[in-house]
């Protein structure tokens, strides 16, 4: 790995967003792909600081204030990843923490990620009834829904969404995939989710699965 | 504090298993000695750290390692905890190993007790605070964050709340004025809704009593 890579990991991980950005742009000029600066650089600082934070070695400031500098670093990669993504920037997806529910952390960082392989993403938000997700559905027709629940209480809100789709007749035009912390992949088949993740990471792969199907 | 000694022990040292032993999320300790004493339990009460709430897979790690620890030396053992984000592992858990936990998802659900819903219905971004909330604030909500960050922290993390409700277990002028203090820290309106021990008490007292189990209108 490129030493300054390294200090790319570094300054994300140091919560030093000044040099973060500053080498985030020299990567670019340097020639390297955008893609490599994603994944290599910001992608594998932010999951090791997951890894700090689930065993107890990082705080959740760390996490918040990291994934704010994610953020703005992908700013600053994605037109050039936008310039020679292949994929169609078409493929629309919405995402939202449901009814109820005012944690958008990881609703957050899902998003920048899925931005980073073109996907349209458009985040409605947090503590978001399920009608004005049926709305979004309505009028930006996308191929995908992110639903985020992070309280027991407030999960039962996605499978109230994939009733409202199917009362709607929106079900067969749009997956759903739904996350959060105390999500599981049982919990996901129980309500009739099409897709599951418990990371950023593993979103965007599932997200990219299904977008596909869809296709 | 994972100490498997005791917090407060009516019973002599002996072979015969003792009576009845509850294990206790720290954020709750002083309440439960509270309802014990009043209760004339004749118990031991062990804490586990309020911190794993952070991190609900280690809430289940410590409540099993209290439970090997001391399960056997008990004919009862109850578990003073809400569900807590494990999202039911708790409760399999614990059904495996024949003990009992008091219902509800969360602390601020036991304290509102049947008015939790109308409190989060009339407005989601309610953000609850306790009496053990507001004494720790500083080391669990703001998790010791470095002043540098701690405003863009804070408005990061209370972004959308609405209001800050204390449920207030004890009247207490002090620890008003401080949750007055936090709720301007985070740019809320407070408003201060005395609850006592709230359901805590009654739904403790009906698991270790063994008498009609309460249910939450939760999970
Ligand atoms: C931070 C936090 C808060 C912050 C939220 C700030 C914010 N803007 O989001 C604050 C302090 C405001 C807060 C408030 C409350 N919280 Co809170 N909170 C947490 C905490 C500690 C961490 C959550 C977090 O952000 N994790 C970091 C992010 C990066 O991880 P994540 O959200 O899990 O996201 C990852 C994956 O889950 C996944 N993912 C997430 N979303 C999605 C979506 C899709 C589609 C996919 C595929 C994947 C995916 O990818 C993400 C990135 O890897 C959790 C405990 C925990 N570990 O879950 C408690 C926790 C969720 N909160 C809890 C509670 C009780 C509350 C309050 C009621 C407390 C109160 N005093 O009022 C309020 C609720 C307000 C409301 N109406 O929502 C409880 C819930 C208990 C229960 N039975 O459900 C928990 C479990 C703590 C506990 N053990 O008691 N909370």
């Amino acid at each position: 790995m490129s030493d300054l890579l390294k200090s790319l990991q570094e300054a994300i991980l140091t919560i030093d967003e000044e040099t973060a950005l500053k080498v985030t742009q020299e990567l670019l000029d340097s020639g390297m792909e955008p893609e490599e600066i994603l994944e290599s650089g910001m992608t594998e600082a932010l999951l090791e600081l997951g890894r700090r934070w689930n065993c107890g070695e990082a705080f959740l400031p760390e996490v918040v204030a990291a994934a704010g500098i994610f953020e703005r670093c992908s700013a600053i990669v994605e037109p050039a990843l936008m310039a020679k993504a292949d994929r169609k920037v078409s493929d629309k997806a919405i995402i939202a923490t449901v009814k109820g529910d005012l944690h958008d952390l990881g609703k957050n960082i899902v998003g920048a990620m899925m931005k980073t392989v073109g996907l349209e993403v458009h985040d409605l938000g947090k503590n978001v009834p399920t009608e004005k997700i049926i709305e979004a559905v309505k009028e930006l027709q996308p191929k995908l829904i992110g639903l985020s629940a992070l309280l027991t209480t407030t999960m039962p809100e996605q499978e109230n969404v994939i009733k409202a789709l199917e009362e709607a007749g929106l079900r067969s035009a749009v997956k759903v995939m739904v996350g959060g912390a105390p999500v599981t992949q049982e919990w996901a088949d129980r309500i009739g989710a099409d897709g599951y993740a418990p990371n950023a990471p593993e979103a965007v792969r599932v997200a990219l699965e299904l977008t596909q199907v869809a296709a | 504090m994972n100490d498997p000694r005791p917090a407060r022990q009516t019973d002599q040292e002996g072979q015969e298993p003792r009576p009845l032993a509850l294990v206790v999320c720290g954020a709750l300790m002083r309440e439960v000695q509270k309802v014990a004493s009043s209760q004339g339990w004749s118990v031991d009460l062990f804490g586990v750290p309020a911190r794993h709430h952070t991190q609900p897979p280690q809430i289940l790690e410590a409540v099993v390692s209290m439970l090997d620890r001391i399960q056997r030396q008990y004919e009862k053992v109850v578990v003073v905890y809400g569900d807590c984000g494990t999202a039911g592992a708790l409760d399999r858990l614990l059904e495996k190993r024949g003990v009992s936990r008091i219902p509800g998802p969360h602390c601020y659900e036991m304290y509102a007790g049947a008015r939790y819903l109308t409190i989060t219905q009339d407005c989601a971004g309610t953000y609850f605070v306790t009496d053990h909330l507001v004494r720790n604030w500083e080391a669990t909500v703001l998790a010791d964050t470095d002043p540098k960050w701690r405003d863009s922290y804070t408005a990061t993390m209370f972004a959308g709340f609405e209001r800050m409700v204390y449920l207030q277990q004890e009247p207490n002028d002090a620890l008003e004025r401080k949750a007055l203090q936090i709720a301007e820290s985070v740019g809320l309106p407070l408003e201060v809704q005395p609850t006592g021990l709230g359901a805590l008490e009654e739904r403790l007292v009906e698991v270790v009593e063994g008498t009609r189990r309460t249910q939450s209108q939760l999970p």
